[in-house]
């Protein structure tokens, strides 16, 4: 595991001055306390830590901030900590601030179709709150039971719906965002259409908590489609999986989710889930249309027949609500999973333009083949998003190295098929070494602009997207 | 991708040579873990804090660092330790098969090899519970004689009114009034050793009946109705008289040197060759019998017989599933014929420890007159978790509550549940007017009306 070892011990003076904003239950050094705190979601990356604060308001995360400012400390931000980039990991000599216990719904306007929460809510604690209304909030990340909005407006996070229903930045109509000068500052609005100066509100989403803290979330609720249907295709090649999801594009059809698992994937996520997963096909498409039941009716009816005429050795519908939800959490587990098979499980999130997909599913297979790495496959086929999985052991470092030359293959066709090195996962420190090659010169400059005007002393999650930058004076 | 910060290997800061049980896992069983976070949400300690620490990703974080040497074993080590349930609603929500009750034990066994609780008091409760009544099967009955005397004579009465009481150090004084009940007749005053049906002709199936220690004292009334089950389906069933703990209790507290001797004493009494099935009523040690295999690894004597036995011992709703239960003639339901409701309380080491959830319910669909109403959280621990309630009576009195509540809203006169610590933790939450029975125990009390009438 790699770690950055130095954590200097916070003077005691300052410890009790966070103490007494926070209460002293809510200031953690105990290496007992902390070494948790270490890791997000992300393989192989690890960071040590010398304190945890724990605010449970956005009065105390501003204070929180100003002293950090003050006293030149960095701060890493995070919620559960199940991001995918290394984007909440600690940084060395820092302050980790954990907002779990910010975690009020503050109000639901079913008269507006909105929802106010603060950062710490877990993803599918806003669903639920949405749905006595019959609202809906659909953005659902895989970690969905424990991820935090916060989180997920911090790193845009997708979800299984994104091909019909976008990702979370489609959702968010204000956010409450504390500043690097700890001042708080209260951006966008109720209204659908607001355009009052620059979309600042956007600047902060999948901002990776560099630019502000974000304390407060406003996000837009739709009305809950009336129905569903799910549909489960198994292929015995990749690449007839791949036919199926773009003639159903092409017949215009804009079903809510099109997944695709290979075979590897399949079997391991089958031996957690136990839904009936076909475990012996080559690839298998998870499909799903929702909306009003005439439309679903037709869609899924569609789907089915072009998933037979390109050749699906079966097709089968959920044979219930019940079952449909069963295999859609299953396919969320996907990931971990995945970590069945090896030690060390290095998960990618490349995306390319739909049209390129075969091509870049294609490609991981022959990475895989000339570098001799285990690499299992699977992602979100109707928004281009593939997440190719390597398995592998991290105290091997032979076979690291291979795995490093395969991840930059990838990376580098990727960009060739223009595609971005990340669909929803975000860079944090896994990617940031890549986003040099996707970025040209002068927006890759933009980027570090933005940083150096908003937290111009450099103090919030140093080191993620990209290096840290000389302090401002 | 690991280009950021730093790349120095840590140079352990602690030594990792006095470690007796976290370094003889194989390190992959840490690794496993690759901390995505989905057992949070299943972790009742995390969802009382929201810190990382009293998660199960947390944890193993911590018997990671100590397995590199950043960390020792220190006392709050211990403490974050015995803070967990040993629920293992993680091990459920796992995605990646990580193995929590192999770490769980270890980290415990650790913990009390390094001696970081140290205690003069809790070295004392330790001996005299695990090492000695627990142990030794024959002071387990005295012990039980005991306190059936001082329970059934009014004694317990006269001191608690007597003010006697004051006498017993505090934490004694706080458990006796939750001491469970002891039964005049222990399991071996109720089975006979050998037992066949009537028809010696319908014998089907040769099984091995587990006593238990608690439920033997305390419930050898259900041990007896699993007896007449088992005859009713054929099962010609053998029931050693003396049998004692199975040592899921040492093992499941850090002491698994005992666990072992437990194990080995265990198996010794029944003919394995002879079987085909080794039932447990019990969840706690079903889940704990069904590992002898892992526990006695390194033991060339027991290795093969431990993996013999692991395959024979079920629960006995999974046995009754497997065979077919033999459908009750419908009766009546209630006096008035309406349907009495029942809801189902998942035992922990028999949902998330065993993974099974299907087979009390076709056992409670078979009883005629039931209507099953389904548990909110059904699968969330109720703060039994072995001795918790003793060892963290405020979580544990919280997990209590919030189960009680979801049993009100239920409805139900009857909480179905299959593990002594529960029962005895529910019928203690709800008080009287709601019932807790052990399914195998209302499937039996329907083949008796049965063939009343």
């Amino acid at each position: 595991m790699v770690t950055n070892s130095r954590s200097l011990p916070l003077k005691p003076a300052l410890l009790a001055e966070l103490a007494a904003l926070v209460g002293s239950d809510n200031v953690l050094t105990a290496p007992e306390d902390v070494i948790p705190y270490g890791f997000d979601g992300t393989a192989a990356l690890k960071g040590s830590v010398a304190c945890v604060v724990l605010p449970t308001e956005t009065n105390q995360v501003a204070g929180i901030v100003s002293l950090a400012a003050r006293e030149g400390i960095p701060i890493a931000t995070r919620g559960s900590g199940t991001g995918l980039s290394g984007g909440s990991v600690p940084v060395a000599g820092g302050i980790v601030l954990a907002l779990t216990l910010c975690d009020r719904i503050l109000e639901v306007d079913p008269a507006n179709l909105t929802i106010l929460c603060e950062a710490g809510v877990i993803t599918k604690a806003i669903d639920d709150a949405a749905l006595p209304h019959g609202l809906f909030y659909p953005p659902d990340p895989g970690s969905m039971k424990i991820s935090t909005i916060g989180g997920n407006v911090a790193n845009n996070s997708g979800g299984l719906r994104g091909l019909k229903y976008g990702v979370t930045r489609d959702y968010v109509m204000g956010l409450e965002v504390v500043l690097a000068s700890g001042e708080v500052a209260w951006l966008g609005s109720k209204c659908v259409k607001d355009v009052a100066g620059y979309s600042l509100k956007d600047l902060f989403v999948g901002s990776e908590g560099t630019l502000g803290i974000i304390t407060k979330v406003l996000l837009r609720l739709v009305p809950r489609p009336k129905a569903r249907r799910t549909i489960l295709a198994s292929y015995d090649s990749m690449a007839a999986a791949a036919q199926t999801v773009s003639a159903i594009i092409a017949r215009h059809i804009i079903p809510c989710t099109l997944e695709f698992l290979d075979r590897k994937t399949c079997q391991c996520v089958e031996a957690y889930a136990k839904v009936g997963l076909p475990t012996g096909a080559a690839a298998v498409v998870l499909m799903e249309t929702d909306g009003a039941p005439g439309v679903v009716a037709e869609e899924a009816a569609a789907m089915a027949e072009i998933a037979r005429s390109e050749g699906a050795i079966a097709v089968e519908e959920a044979r219930d609500e019940a079952h449909a939800t069963r295999l859609a959490t299953a396919r969320r587990s996907a990931f971990s999973a995945l970590a069945r098979i090896r030690p060390t499980t290095i998960l990618e999130d490349v995306t390319v333009p739909r049209s390129r997909l075969s091509e870049i599913v294609a490609y991981v297979e022959e990475v895989a083949a000339r570098h001799r790495l285990e690499i299992a496959t699977f992602g979100h086929f109707g928004d281009g998003n593939v997440h190719p999985t390597i398995l592998t052991d991290e105290t091997d470092h032979e076979e690291m190295e291979r795995v490093e030359l395969a991840l930059g293959e990838i990376i580098d066709r990727t960009i060739a098929l223009g595609g971005t090195i990340t669909g929803e996962h975000g860079v944090g420190l896994a990617k940031k070494s890549f986003l040099p090659r996707q970025f040209d010169t002068a927006s890759y400059q933009m980027l570090r602009s933005v940083k150096a005007a908003l937290d111009p002393a450099g103090l919030l999650n140093p080191g993620k997207i990209f290096d840290p930058l000389p302090p401002v004076k | 991708m690991m280009d950021h910060a730093s790349t120095s290997s840590p140079r352990p800061a602690h030594s990792t040579a006095g470690l007796a049980f976290l370094d003889r896992l194989d390190y992959s069983v840490l690794q496993q873990c690759m901390h995505c976070g989905m057992c949070l949400p299943s972790c009742p300690t995390y969802l009382e804090t929201k810190k990382e620490r009293n998660s199960p990703r947390g944890r193993i974080a911590l018997m990671r660092a100590i397995a590199d040497g950043e960390l020792a074993v220190t006392k709050a080590f211990g403490e974050e330790m015995y803070y967990c349930l040993g629920c293992l609603a993680c091990v459920t929500a796992c995605p990646a098969g990580v193995n929590y009750p192999q770490l769980f034990e270890n980290a415990r066994a650790e913990i009390e090899h390094q001696g970081v609780l140290f205690h003069p008091e809790r070295q004392f409760w330790r001996w005299l519970t695990l090492r000695q009544i627990f142990a030794k099967p024959r002071l387990l009955h005295l012990v039980g004689r005991l306190l059936w005397l001082y329970q059934a004579s009014g004694l317990s009465r006269l001191m608690r009114r007597s003010g006697l009481m004051r006498v017993l150090p505090k934490n004694l004084r706080e458990l006796e009034p939750s001491t469970p009940t002891v039964r005049r007749d222990f399991s071996a005053d109720l089975i006979s050793e050998n037992e066949s049906p009537a028809d010696t002709d319908s014998v089907h199936y040769r099984v091995g009946m587990l006593t238990g220690c608690v439920q033997d004292l305390v419930f050898s009334d259900i041990n007896r109705d699993t007896v007449d089950v088992l005859l009713h389906h054929g099962c010609a069933v053998t029931t050693p008289r003396l049998q004692g703990c199975c040592g899921s209790l040492q093992a499941h507290n850090g002491d698994l040197t005992q666990a072992k001797i437990q194990a080995r004493r265990l198996m010794d009494q029944f003919d394995l060759a002879e079987l085909d099935a080794i039932v447990s009523n019990a969840a706690g040690c079903g889940s704990h019998l069904k590992h002898f295999h892992t526990l006695l690894a390194d033991d060339p004597d027991y290795a093969a017989k431990a993996k013999r036995w692991d395959e024979l011992v079920c629960d006995i709703s999974e046995w009754l599933v497997r065979i077919g239960i033999r459908p009750v003639a419908s009766g009546d339901g209630d006096v008035d014929g309406k349907a009495q409701k029942v809801t189902y309380h998942e035992a922990c080491h028999l949902c998330h420890g065993q993974g099974i959830t299907k087979q009390p319910r076709a056992v409670l669909a078979a009883v005629p007159g039931l209507e099953l109403v389904e548990l909110e959280q059904a699968t969330h621990c109720c703060g039994s978790a072995g001795i918790y309630n003793i060892t963290q009576p405020v979580q544990a009195a919280k997990l209590q509550a919030e189960k009680v509540a979801c049993i009100a809203k239920t409805g139900a006169s009857i909480v179905a549940t299959a593990n002594p610590g529960c029962h005895l933790q529910i019928q203690n939450g709800v008080g009287e007017g709601v019932e807790v029975r052990h399914p195998v125990s209302l499937l039996a009390e329907a083949y008796r009306a049965e063939r009343n009438r």
